[in-house]
């Protein structure tokens, strides 16, 4: 079974390749790039792609998929049928789950049940401590030989700089990146929102932004004392993101990843109590968002990732400091992205690939992906650059709706998904 | 949502205009005599029903409003759930809706989490009135003590005000802020450096002034506001005692002396003798706390009025 993406724009920046090309798709992986007016292989399935943009499939970094034990909230089926409408071919599940993927069995299953619904790839990420209660080091060996490909304890991050010392040198022999959500409880815990003056007008308990800032200066010196890859999730401050950009000058070897949100909206958004603005790492204020755009623009920031966090409608219908925590993420970021990052300029669609698929792949070492050179594996992510679109919650494939975008308009769409070869979403 | 023909929501201090104020106390003002008459009651609000819908413990707010919804011919009726609704496995979404299917005019809403009244207003049918959300605002609050203020001083432009003690969890502070900056008054607060963020400088464009010293705030004030000191405050580690907070921040008469010579004392309530204020200040006649409950009664009239569809000044 062929298939051919016909008069697209191929962009893969892997190759420096950023232009019209053909891409020839057999078994599953990209079979070779076949110029204008070269003669076509016969009994091939043709797809049209003239006006679209091609690239190498897009990595999500960062989701809460809720299977195990959230069924309700999320499935992996569902997850992966939301994340392929969203142009992303594999996405990464954070071990919150219950139990918590902090052993092979669930990490085996969770790719199982991936297999199962056939949609996009599940690379999971495993816990750092057992429970993720940031005392026993979890069996970083065997979930690797299972396929997780990082380890984190994400929301409950460890706080025993000692112990997350310990996880990094451990992570190391088995060449895991250790994820860190960079947030000092010690400083945010029963905060709501971040802390400064929207905090103090709407009278919700604040987090203050040094409480990442202090996390994310610890966990870059022990990247450096130990040489583990670091990677800082969703940063979301100026001082966090400073702290990476000082440590990559310095050659420590560590990574961050953005969320849509914490580029598009700020703390101002809370006005108004939809604790669909409640989220980990909290909005910030607007200096923070122009410093994040920067870090965009200049590279600091390597990957841009969902945070993709369902909860069900009666738990975000709570009063605002008692509602869960995230919003769900995986339809609007494309939009968002081309609104808020490439419409406006900040970035070229070559980065946008790199933030979405080149660095991904490369982050968490997932061979064969990141690319379309041929001989790789045929996850492809086509575009509409031009299709204007509304994202309304209502016809979400997510099984939650907590999303602050419903009703958004946005310019720029995914509208055909292709995962190992096979088209798995067109819209 | 859209309400039913001239029903207006009270969500807080920071959403109105002065001219909005003026015309809530003047309407008070109008209603202040009834509380006076031989017969309390005037039909306005006869056949409206008022929920008083109370999450938190409150007599003084609580009973404030339904007496002015009483001497208003109003249907009151008060619901008080000790804790929030979430322990009896209802959303918050789930208690509004139960509520509007009955039809009240009116939800008067006291809870310990900011933005609940914001939250009802969107789904209610019903016009919400806040007594009082979290650390947000207490509008009425504001408005009684814009009334006091006003009913000594005849204007409050001009004024100097200090504000003392918890500002960061305190919702009557941020109320009164609004209400009396918008109104032209000049105000100056203070308290232990964990209760009193200096970011605070920046919550209205102007006319407030964090001062590092509670003397400072004080100095040549026309009102000294003292706020309740929650003593659960102490077990979180803002203050080490209540002993060194009367000593260093509590309102005694020396500090006082310290305020112009007629300056004028208000606490929201109830007080905490010895703390946060002296039993000799609370006591004497520069102290209006009284005078603040009594014109609660009234101000409680003329928001109930005005919700339900009536005009101004009426």
């Amino acid at each position: 079974m062929k298939l051919l993406i016909k008069n697209g724009h191929l962009i893969d920046p892997a190759n420096g390749q950023n232009s019209g090309k053909d891409v020839l798709i057999e078994d599953g992986k990209v079979a070779a790039w076949v110029g204008r007016g070269e003669e076509l292989p016969a009994d091939v399935e043709v797809f049209d792609a003239t006006g679209l943009i091609v690239a190498p499939g897009f990595i999500d970094m960062h989701v809460h998929l809720r299977e195990p034990g959230q069924e309700h909230k999320e499935t992996i089926a569902s997850g992966c049928a939301a994340a392929v409408a969203g142009g992303w071919t594999s996405v990464c599940p954070m071990p919150n789950t219950n139990p918590v993927n902090d052993n092979a069995a669930i990490t085996r299953y969770m790719i199982e049940q991936a297999e199962r619904a056939g949609l996009a790839n599940v690379f999971p990420i495993g816990a750092i401590t057992k429970s993720s209660d940031g005392s026993e080091l979890a069996e970083m060996g065997e979930m690797k030989a299972a396929g997780a490909v990082a380890v984190s304890d994400d929301g409950r991050p460890v706080p025993n700089a000692g112990i997350m010392r310990r996880a990094m040198q451990y992570a190391r022999d088995f060449d895991l990146p250790v994820i860190d959500h960079c947030e000092d409880k010690s400083l945010s815990s029963g905060g709501v929102m971040h802390e400064g003056k929207i905090s103090l007008l709407l009278g919700l308990k604040g987090m203050p932004a040094l409480a990442e800032d202090i996390d994310a200066v610890r966990d870059i010196i022990l990247a450096r004392d130990t040489g583990t890859h670091v990677h800082i999730a969703h940063v979301s401050t100026m001082g966090a993101l400073d702290a990476v950009r000082r440590a990559k000058a310095d050659g420590i070897n560590v990574t961050c990843e953005v969320t849509p949100h914490h580029f598009t909206l700020t703390d101002k958004a809370v006005e108004g109590y939809d604790t669909n603005t409640k989220m980990a790492p909290p909005l910030r204020s607007q200096e923070h968002l122009e410093a994040i755009i920067e870090g965009i623009k200049d590279g600091t920031i390597d990957a841009i990732a969902t945070d993709h966090a369902p909860h069900h409608a009666d738990e975000k219908a709570l009063e605002y400091d008692r509602a869960p925590m995230g919003i769900t993420g995986l339809e609007t970021a494309i939009g968002l992205a081309f609104n808020e990052l490439v419409n406006k300029g900040v970035i070229d669609l070559v980065r946008l690939v790199e933030l979405c698929s080149v660095n991904p792949a490369k982050i968490f070492k997932l061979a064969g992906r990141g690319t379309l050179v041929p001989g790789s594996i045929a996850d492809i992510t086509i575009i509409d650059p031009n299709l204007t679109w509304t994202y309304h919650n209502a016809d979400s494939r997510s099984k939650s709706r907590n999303s602050p975008f419903d009703g958004w308009e946005f310019t720029g769409a995914a509208v055909a998904t292709i995962v190992g070869g096979r088209i798995v979403y067109r819209r | 949502m859209d309400k039913p023909f001239r029903r207006r929501d009270l969500l807080g201090i920071r959403d109105l205009t002065a001219a909005e104020i003026v015309g809530i106390l003047d309407t008070a003002e109008n209603f202040s005599e009834i509380s006076n008459r031989e017969v309390k009651k005037v039909p306005a609000l006869r056949g409206k029903t008022v929920i008083n819908l109370f999450f938190e413990n409150s007599t003084r707010t609580r009973t404030s409003f339904e007496l002015a919804a009483k001497r208003l011919s109003a249907d009151a009726i008060n619901i008080s759930i000790a804790s929030s609704s979430v322990t009896k496995g209802e959303t918050l979404l789930d208690t509004a809706l139960n509520l509007d299917a009955m039809a009240p005019d009116c939800i008067v809403v006291r809870h310990g989490s900011a933005g609940v009244p914001h939250q009802l207003a969107m789904v209610s049918r019903a016009a919400i009135i806040n007594a009082g959300d979290g650390a947000n605002e207490h509008p009425t609050q504001a408005l009684l003590d814009a009334m006091t203020i006003r009913e000594q001083k005849k204007q409050i432009e001009g004024l100097e005000v200090a504000i003392v003690g918890d500002i960061l969890h305190s919702r009557v502070a941020r109320s009164n802020i609004h209400l009396l900056t918008k109104l032209g008054a000049k105000i100056r607060v203070a308290g232990p450096g964990t209760l009193v963020p200096t970011d605070f400088q920046h919550l209205v464009p102007d006319g407030l002034t964090v001062c590092p010293h509670v003397e400072d705030a004080i100095a040549g004030a026309d009102v000294v506001m003292i706020l309740r000191i929650q003593t659960e405050r102490q077990d979180a580690g803002y203050f080490p005692s209540l002993r060194e907070y009367s000593i260093h921040y509590g309102l005694t008469n020396e500090r006082l002396d310290l305020a112009k010579k007629d300056a004028i004392v208000l606490h929201p309530g109830p007080m905490n003798r010895g703390i946060e204020i002296a039993s000799e200040v609370a006591d004497s006649s520069r102290s209006l706390i009284l005078d603040q409950v009594k014109y609660g009664v009234a101000v409680r009239m003329a928001v109930l009025y005005l919700a339900t569809g009536g005009n101004p000044s009426q």
